[in-house]
């Protein structure tokens, strides 16, 4: 690693990238109490893909965010290598975020003011770090994005955003990425691009990657899949396949549509 | 419609609340204003009219009289013959004898009771009728004075000064103290002691003495007999003055509508003032307003696009859009008026407590204030939302269906930067017109204006090409501040229309400001050098309020040791060859120690009493040369015979022409001493012999001894009063301005919500987004500032053009210190300004924002 180490104590060689451990989170009181996560236990693995998926309520986004450190958590534990996040005041877990996370959204979310090659070393840049001018030329070439570094977002189409965007994500390499819904805004051919990229990001680069979303086939890219329901985690399948996934979904049509 | 428009209005009040604001404050301003001068008006009337209780007729001498009188000549007035013709005429009760002049009264310190020179007065006490008393005046302790060496005070006076009837009183009318019994002290109706001023009051004849002549009033108040009309008794007195020069006759009915007359002029100049800052706090504030509701139609795009697909017609949006308007101009001009109304109280105890007292009548609420305060407030803004409704009416309904309310594409600025480029050349033209026409002053003037005007309208259309490349400069500060600095910028170019408007609105206070603040200073400098340069004297003494004094002055200075030349000049009524030029009169023999005087040819200094000297401007002017012999016509009416002896270089301080003294000895009434010029022996200029000096004329109150360096303070304080109420006034605009920078950073974190959350959640902490969204408002304003000042600079100079021709002295100074002070404001405006906006940005929940897909 050339990059300088970020300011967390990370003690030994842990095998997760990030846990949960009876994770709980509740929106309201009262009559309007939600359990959105009811006790979850769950590692995601240095290098592995991970697809998260469940029907709309299950708790799959929150999950997320809980792990992302962008919510609160109710009880539980959530941990980023070895810093568990509910103990950290919102300084640190800016902080954190800056520095051992990466984020895909939706939609995009990109700087508009910025080109694509700011947009990329921006996390860098708040944190004030120079960016590894290698490791930004492989990834920038792994997006394929190189005539394209000097455009602004508005000239860009959708997928060469969302490829930005990734590229942001990896730029800091970060201890893991979060992508939500990261095709749902794309036609499928751009669709296949992203996900063909975070798969490789993992598989090439032991980049940790953590993804929700609804869609089968994206899911099908993943390295295991997790089902959510109700805020629990219902099952789990590992090297899944479109089709595979898609039967598991349908077993919770039952209850609700998936999205 | 109306209730969509409704709906839509209370949905966003939280983003409108700051145009509503900039509205209110407008509508405040002009409504304060006019129900201010309403009430005035109102009040100085009534109690004008209280001042001609009790008369019928009254005589006066004309006002050309008083000022023939401060130039030596015999002074007009009534007579006591012609006051006992007068009061033996038919169906008279009364008749008055009426003297007034400036008179000091001194506190226990020498120091002019009252302050300042302004509402100072004296008068007589002159007992009428059967009661044997003046009805003008009620004594409360004490009696009238009933010969020389006695006055009366007014109570207020009196209580200042600490004075009791039977204490010696320091008084001066003419320069020299008179140490006077006090007889009594009086309360009375006079308007001038109503609002603060102080009176003391003579008996008729040593009135007469001090203010007039003996024997001669300067007017007589005549009560008419009961059966007898104003008028009828009008035509007599008319009859009965006929041919005696300086009177007039009026009835108290004229009087009263004469000075009803003077006291609407003299408000409805305040109004006016008043008025024009009010129209560019609200010229101001239709940027605010333009770039609310822009903002506000490009956030509700879907939503008006959803209007238009269901089947509502372009008009019906435009019209949606505009009864918005209406709502906020109805509401704010509303709540303006009522501020309004307690800014005109505000105003009137402001002005009280600083010893103007201003009569108290309740607040006069006429229905023109009412009007045209709410049509003003609601004109701007139904008209500051014109151009966003009409653009709101071009939304085309497919872009209901689009995903996201994304902001539509911005217009090109290529058509508005035609257009400032058209007016900022034509302003540029006309302004080099200006300069090297060789049209008349009042042409020229006329043309640089003009161009100035235009340009600058110009320049505010051009504001967003402009923007690019100043804030660009900033950069390298910028980065300083990291990556929030970088955004900061684009941000602040990102919409170069909304930021151009912000900035343009600080920038129309600052230009204003920085131009005044540049002529001001030059001016003063200007003054500095005209009132000074030709000076050699030490000392300058003169009466408070520039009247003239007493010849006795000059002996009574002469005598003080240390003193090494004195003259007094006087501004002599001289008629040389038939010409009026300014004529001054003084000891020429001691001329070269008092002034820098360049000769040019003859003799100037030691004039013999049938010499003039002139300058050689009024020499080119009037085609004198030395040695020509020309007819002097005297102030009493005498004619001799001089010689021009000889020129010297005519410049500030120095008269056109100059006689010595001795010429008009006996030939001008009481030898009026405009001012007295000392000269201190080698080594005894100092702050002893000003005392020494102050010393022998009896710690006059009413004299002042300056030095070069207490002229030009008096000079700048006064200039300065001014500028800094004017500064004050200007100072709305820049509050309407710093509203709209809050209101545009407001709107920004509004729209960039997502932005913003997806920066936290990529590890952008509070504070950078704080400093991020600060930074930004600092670039704004910064740029509104260093625009208004840049403009302002050059209407300076353009006004510095003009003002050049006929003020040699004048020199373009810009007031660096005052620049500092403004950019200094600048930054503070944009620290204050980004508070508020800067803390919603950093308190946006990043999670919530990404959501809000």
């Amino acid at each position: 690693m050339t990059t300088t180490q970020p300011p967390f104590a990370t003690t030994g060689e842990s095998s997760a990238a990030a846990r949960a451990t009876a994770l709980t989170k509740v929106y309201g009181e009262g009559e309007t109490r939600v359990v959105a996560l009811d006790g979850i236990d769950v590692e995601f693995s240095r290098g592995q893909f991970t697809a998260i998926m469940g029907p709309s309520g299950s708790g799959k986004s929150t999950l997320m965010h809980c792990m992302a450190g962008l919510d609160a958590i109710t009880s539980g534990s959530a941990t980023i290598g070895d810093v568990e996040l509910s103990r950290l005041k919102d300084k640190h877990l800016t902080r954190l975020r800056r520095d051992r996370i990466g984020f895909v959204f939706q939609s995009f979310n990109l700087v508009p003011t910025l080109t694509a090659i700011e947009n990329i070393t921006l996390t860098m840049d708040i944190a004030g770090r120079k960016p590894d001018s290698q490791w930004l030329d492989q990834i920038v070439d792994t997006v394929g994005l190189r005539d394209r570094l000097k455009h602004r977002p508005g000239q860009l189409s959708g997928g060469q955003q969302q490829r930005v965007a990734c590229a942001r994500a990896l730029a800091g390499r970060p201890e893991i990425v979060f992508a939500d819904e990261p095709t749902g805004n794309l036609d499928s051919r751009s669709g296949a691009e992203i996900l063909s990229f975070l798969r490789e990001s993992a598989r090439s680069f032991g980049q940790t990657v953590v993804m929700v979303t609804h869609d089968a086939v994206a899911a099908s890219y993943a390295d295991r899949v997790l089902f959510l329901a109700d805020g629990r985690l219902v099952d789990e399948l590992v090297a899944p396949s479109a089709d595979r996934v898609l039967e598991r979904m349908k077993q919770f049509d039952g209850k609700g549509r998936t999205s | 419609m109306f209730r969509t428009a409704l709906r839509t209005v209370l949905a966003h009040k939280l983003r409108l609340l700051m145009t509503m604001l900039a509205v209110l404050l407008g509508v405040a301003f002009v409504a304060g204003t006019l129900v201010f001068t309403a009430t005035m008006d109102k009040g100085l009337r009534d109690s004008s009219s209280k001042d001609y209780a009790g008369i019928s007729v009254a005589v006066t001498t004309t006002g050309a009289s008083a000022r023939d009188a401060d130039q030596g000549k015999r002074p007009d007035g009534v007579s006591d013959a012609l006051l006992g013709r007068l009061g033996r005429l038919d169906g008279v009760a009364s008749a008055q004898p009426v003297l007034t002049g400036f008179t000091g009264v001194a506190d226990a310190k020498h120091n002019l009771i009252g302050g300042s020179s302004f509402g100072t007065y004296g008068g007589n006490y002159a007992p009428v009728g059967a009661g044997h008393t003046d009805p003008r005046y009620h004594f409360t302790s004490g009696a009238a004075p009933t010969g020389a060496g006695q006055v009366a005070l007014d109570a207020k006076t009196a209580k200042d000064g600490g004075y009791r009837v039977g204490d010696t009183v320091d008084v001066a009318v003419t320069g020299p103290v008179m140490h006077e019994k006090l007889a009594g002290i009086f309360t009375t109706q006079d308007g001038n002691v109503a609002s603060g001023g102080t009176l003391t009051l003579f008996d008729t004849a040593t009135a007469q003495k001090l203010f007039l002549a003996p024997g001669l009033s300067g007017g007589v108040n005549l009560r008419a007999a009961p059966g007898t009309s104003q008028q009828q008794l009008l035509d007599r007195v008319n009859t009965a003055i006929k041919g005696q020069s300086g009177l007039e006759a009026k009835t108290a009915q004229q009087l009263i509508d004469d000075q009803a007359k003077q006291i609407s002029a003299g408000m409805s100049t305040m109004n006016t003032i008043f008025l024009s800052f009010a129209g560019v706090a609200l010229f101001v504030g239709i940027f605010l307003i333009a770039n609310t509701f822009t903002m506000l139609v490009a956030q509700r795009t879907r939503e008006l696009a959803l209007l238009r697909a269901i089947g509502a017609s372009r008009r019906q949006v435009t019209r949606s859009v505009l009864i918005e308007a209406v709502i906020v101009g109805v509401v704010s001009s509303v709540v303006g008026y009522l501020v309004g109304l307690g800014l005109s109280l505000g105003m009137r105890s402001l002005i009280s407590s600083n010893g103007g007292n201003l009569p108290n009548n309740p607040l006069v609420i006429t229905p023109t204030s009412v009007i045209s305060a709410l049509a003003v407030g609601i004109v701007i803004t139904v008209l500051s939302a014109w151009l966003p409704a009409r653009r709101a009416a071009k939304i085309p309904p497919v872009a209901a269906m689009s995903s996201s309310d994304a902001p539509p594409k911005q217009r090109s600025l290529i058509v508005r930067n035609a257009i400032g480029a058209f007016f900022v050349a034509v302003g540029g033209a006309l302004i080099a017109l200006g300069l090297h026409s060789s049209g008349s002053t009042g042409q020229k003037a006329l043309t640089l204006g003009g161009g100035a005007a235009v340009g600058l309208v110009g320049i505010i259309v051009l504001t967003p090409l402009i923007s690019r490349p100043v804030i660009g400069a900033f950069t390298p500060l910028l980065s300083m501040f990291g990556v929030s600095g970088r955004l900061a910028k684009r941000n602040s170019l990102r919409n170069p229309r909304r930021t151009a408007a912000t900035a343009t609105a600080l920038m129309i206070g600052l230009t204003l400001m920085s131009a005044l603040g540049v002529v001001v200073t030059s001016l003063k400098s200007g003054i500095a050098a005209a009132a000074t340069d030709g000076i050699r004297a030490d000392y300058s003494i003169s009466n408070a309020n520039f009247t003239p004094m007493d010849q006795s002055v000059v002996a009574k200075v002469k005598q003080v040791p240390g003193i090494a030349a004195a003259s007094g000049t006087e501004r002599a009524d001289v008629t040389i060859d038939g010409k009026q030029p300014e004529v001054n009169a003084m000891d020429t023999t001691v001329l070269s120690q008092l002034f820098h005087v360049d000769r040019i040819s003859g003799t100037v200094g030691a004039l013999s009493p049938s010499q003039i000297a002139v300058s050689d401007k009024t020499a080119a002017k009037e085609h004198w040369r030395t040695g020509q012999s020309v007819t002097v016509k005297l102030p009493d009416g005498s004619s001799r015979q001089a010689v021009v002896s000889g020129t010297y270089k005519g410049g500030p301080g120095l008269p056109a022409t100059m006689v010595d003294r001795t010429m008009l000895s006996g030939h001008t009434f009481k030898e009026p001493v405009e001012r007295v010029f000392v000269k201190a022996a080698p080594g005894k200029a100092g702050s002893a012999l000003k005392s020494d000096i102050k010393e022998a004329l009896g710690n006059s109150p009413i004299v002042q001894v300056q030095t070069r360096d207490d002229l030009l303070n008096s000079f700048n304080t006064q200039i300065d009063q001014v500028l800094y109420m004017v500064y004050g006034l200007l100072g709305m605009s820049v509050v309407v301005a710093v509203i709209g920078v809050v209101n545009t950073m407001a709107m920004s974190v509004f729209e960039r919500s997502r932005e913003i959350g997806m920066l936290r959640a990529i590890g952008l902490d509070r504070r950078r987004v704080k400093r991020m969204v600060r930074l930004e408002s600092l670039v704004i304003s910064v740029f509104g500032a260093l625009l208004g000042m840049g403009a302002g600079t050059f209407l300076a100079w353009a006004a510095g053009r003009l003002i050049k021709p006929s003020f040699a002295t004048y020199a373009m100074k810009v007031p660096w210190s005052q620049y500092g002070i403004f950019f200094g404001a600048a930054l503070v405006v944009g620290v204050l300004a980004a508070l508020w906006p800067a803390r919603r940005a950093a308190r946006l929940n990043a999670l919530e924002a990404i959501k809000s897909d």
